[in-house]
């Protein structure tokens, strides 16, 4: 996939070069600016020069490990049911029924309707009148359990409904790029079972789009707070709210540090999917 | 390696449109028989059929004598070089042609070592390394075909495996997919809707049309002696000329009463089947040459009749100085039995 983007660029044309420099600054300006000055801001605290003292207050603050792998291992668990729920529907039904495609995307499409708060207050009512309800029966304990604050499966849930369409939208991008029934034919007709054929085909085609599909869930749940916040939970994003409320130099610094932090995730997840199409481009240099 | 193929009164209907109406054909081993056809003739049907990927409604598919109808296609040990690029884009080269091997449990060195071997069969021993997108468009057909022949398949299959290459990257890959398919003596079945293709390449060519086979001959037999009128039609060029059948198993057309070959309605208005290289045009006369068109050795009269029919001619190209645009000219017809079709409106 890198190595196919990766092409060197048409010649550029004299003219609008000038013109580019001009984007580049002002594009530059308006992200960098700001963010150059809430580090300077978190840095330079009147009265005591140069000072790393927000930072490391947080990072020595109270919960900072605890929510911040609590987010880890949502959006790991999330990441996993995205996967395993759509994968194989989308697989399936370009296959087999792809009439029904039209209809997967419609469900996939519908949490971009729902406001996450409407969403989240959608959960709140089920998770008061389920154990009213359910009291006498073993769902009750169910009920409980996805709420346990040391791994709150319910979380995963509302964030699997919201990651479906960006889901949804990126592998359906993968699988266009790919002729799909032709691939699984070919595989099948060299003796691949039909689960070979996906696995050990169609799988390693669509990686990248599984790994932007790892990204985009990836960032939306180190960013998710209504729903955390809401149900009462604390992962990362809620944690940072808190701890930043009440001084304003550490507010600034944990949104700093929330935002370097997801960059580096991001980095570490494109540098994984990477690693390989560079391997491949270097060896096919070699033979030419 | 090579074996014999069968179909056997096969049937498909996809919705409201019959793909097969009962497809017979044998191919012999080792012969090169081309199904050719418009599209929609069933051709690529019956050869999805065979490699598994659809199944028939009814009808069987025998090979060596064995029923595969059921069988799955990953079991049928058909290889197939598809229409459409079809390499696996994650693997190299030498990955894509040892796949096959990979899935029976070959181990890595032997792979590697029977993978250069088709590779060198297919011509592109220097090329196991480049990915498909390194590759140009009749470079990954070949390598298709080195997949497709990797495990040693009963059958090869292919469905209109140069459709997507250019004019000449095509002549060249199906003059060496025949060398291969003689030197391997591999029983195989070539889709093609290019008769051009067919008619060079195969050992015998079943024309098929509405699902149906027209005729399975050797190419010339088809072109001299079409069964049917469909087959005389699409193979090749053919003239329309106004005749009219007598009661004795003869038809007069241009003037001349031929013999009749194949059957025909007594006593009807009828078009007969003629080729342009079998009229024979002289100069002087009441039918008129409009154009004249250099093809090379030959040169492709139209001509007008004086009765308006408009016909097709060819003449040795040293011959058509006397015969320009305008000049009036009689056209004669061989003496040969004739085929005849039902009148075009």
């Amino acid at each position: 996939m890198a190595a196919l983007t990766t092409k060197p660029a048409t010649r550029p044309r004299p003219r609008p070069r000038y013109w580019r420099g001009v984007v580049a600054l002002v594009a530059g300006l308006y992200f960098l600016g700001p963010l150059l000055a809430s580090v300077i801001f978190t840095v330079d605290v009147p009265g005591q020069g140069f000072t790393l003292g927000a930072y490391t207050g947080i990072l020595g603050a109270d919960g900072f490990l605890a929510s911040l792998r609590l987010t880890m291992e949502l959006a790991v668990a999330t990441i996993a049911v995205v996967f395993l729920l759509l994968v194989p529907a989308m697989i399936a039904t370009r296959l087999a029924a792809p009439r029904l495609s039209s209809l997967v995307e419609i469900v996939c499409s519908l949490p971009l309707v729902v406001p996450s708060v409407a969403l989240t207050a959608g959960f709140v009512s089920v998770l008061r009148w389920g154990p009213t309800k359910l009291s006498r029966t073993p769902f009750y304990e169910t009920i409980l359990q996805i709420q346990n604050p040391s791994f709150p499966v319910v979380l995963v849930l509302v964030y699997v409904l919201m990651a479906l369409p960006l889901a949804y939208r990126t592998l359906d991008a993968g699988l266009r790029a790919v002729d799909l029934s032709t691939l699984v034919e070919a595989a099948r007709n060299c003796g691949a079972s039909p689960a070979r054929a996906v696995l050990q085909v169609v799988l390693p085609n669509l990686r990248g789009a599984l790994l932007n599909t790892a990204f985009l869930t990836l960032a939306l749940v180190l960013g998710e707070y209504t729903a955390g916040a809401i149900l009462g939970f604390t992962p990362f994003a809620v944690w940072i709210v808190g701890i930043g409320g009440s001084q304003a130099q550490v507010s600034v610094a944990v949104s700093v540090l929330s935002l370097v932090l997801t960059w580096v995730l991001l980095l570490i997840l494109a540098a994984a999917g990477r690693g390989r199409s560079f391997r491949k481009s270097r060896t096919s240099q070699e033979t030419s | 390696m090579t074996a014999t193929l069968e179909f056997r009164g096969l049937r498909r209907v996809f919705g409201s449109t019959t793909a097969l109406d009962g497809l017979d054909l044998t191919v012999q081993p080792g012969e090169l028989v081309a199904l050719l056809g418009p599209s929609g003739c069933g051709k690529t049907t019956a050869l999805r059929i065979l490699a598994g990927f659809e199944q028939p409604d009814a009808g069987e598919i025998l090979v060596d004598g064995e029923d595969i109808t059921g069988v799955p296609a990953h079991r049928r040990n058909a290889g197939m070089v598809f229409q459409s690029y079809s390499l696996f884009p994650h693997l190299s080269a030498a990955d894509n042609v040892a796949f096959g091997l990979r899935m029976r449990g070959v181990g890595a060195a032997e792979r590697r070592k029977r993978a250069a071997e088709l590779l060198e069969l297919v011509g592109l021993p220097t090329h196991g390394d480049r990915f498909p997108h390194q590759l140009s468009g009749g470079q990954q057909q070949r390598i298709a075909l080195a997949r497709a022949l990797a495990l040693e398949p009963r059958v090869l299959l292919l469905d209109e495996p140069l459709s997507a290459l250019d004019a000449k990257v095509r002549v060249s890959l199906r003059e060496e997919i025949r060398r291969l398919q003689l030197e391997l003596g591999i029983t195989t079945l070539f889709v093609t809707h290019d008769q051009e293709e067919a008619l060079s390449t195969a050992d015998r060519v079943a024309v098929m049309h509405g699902g149906r086979l027209e005729q399975c001959a050797p190419p010339a037999e088809l072109y001299d002696s079409p069964a049917t009128p469909f087959v005389a039609e699409f193979v090749g060029t053919m003239n329309r000329i106004p005749g009219r059948t007598g009661s004795d198993g003869t038809v007069e057309v241009l003037g001349r009463r031929l013999p009749l070959r194949g059957e025909a309605k007594a006593d009807a208005d009828v078009d007969a089947l003629v080729r342009p290289e079998a009229l024979d045009v002289t100069v002087g006369g009441d039918a008129r040459v409009v154009t004249a068109s250099f093809h090379g050795a030959v040169t492709r009269l139209t001509l007008a009749l004086a009765d308006g029919t408009t016909l097709k001619a060819d003449v040795p190209s040293h011959r058509a100085a006397e015969l320009p645009a305008g000049a009036a000219v009689t056209v004669g017809l061989p003496d040969r039995p004739v085929l005849v079709d039902d009148r075009a409106r």
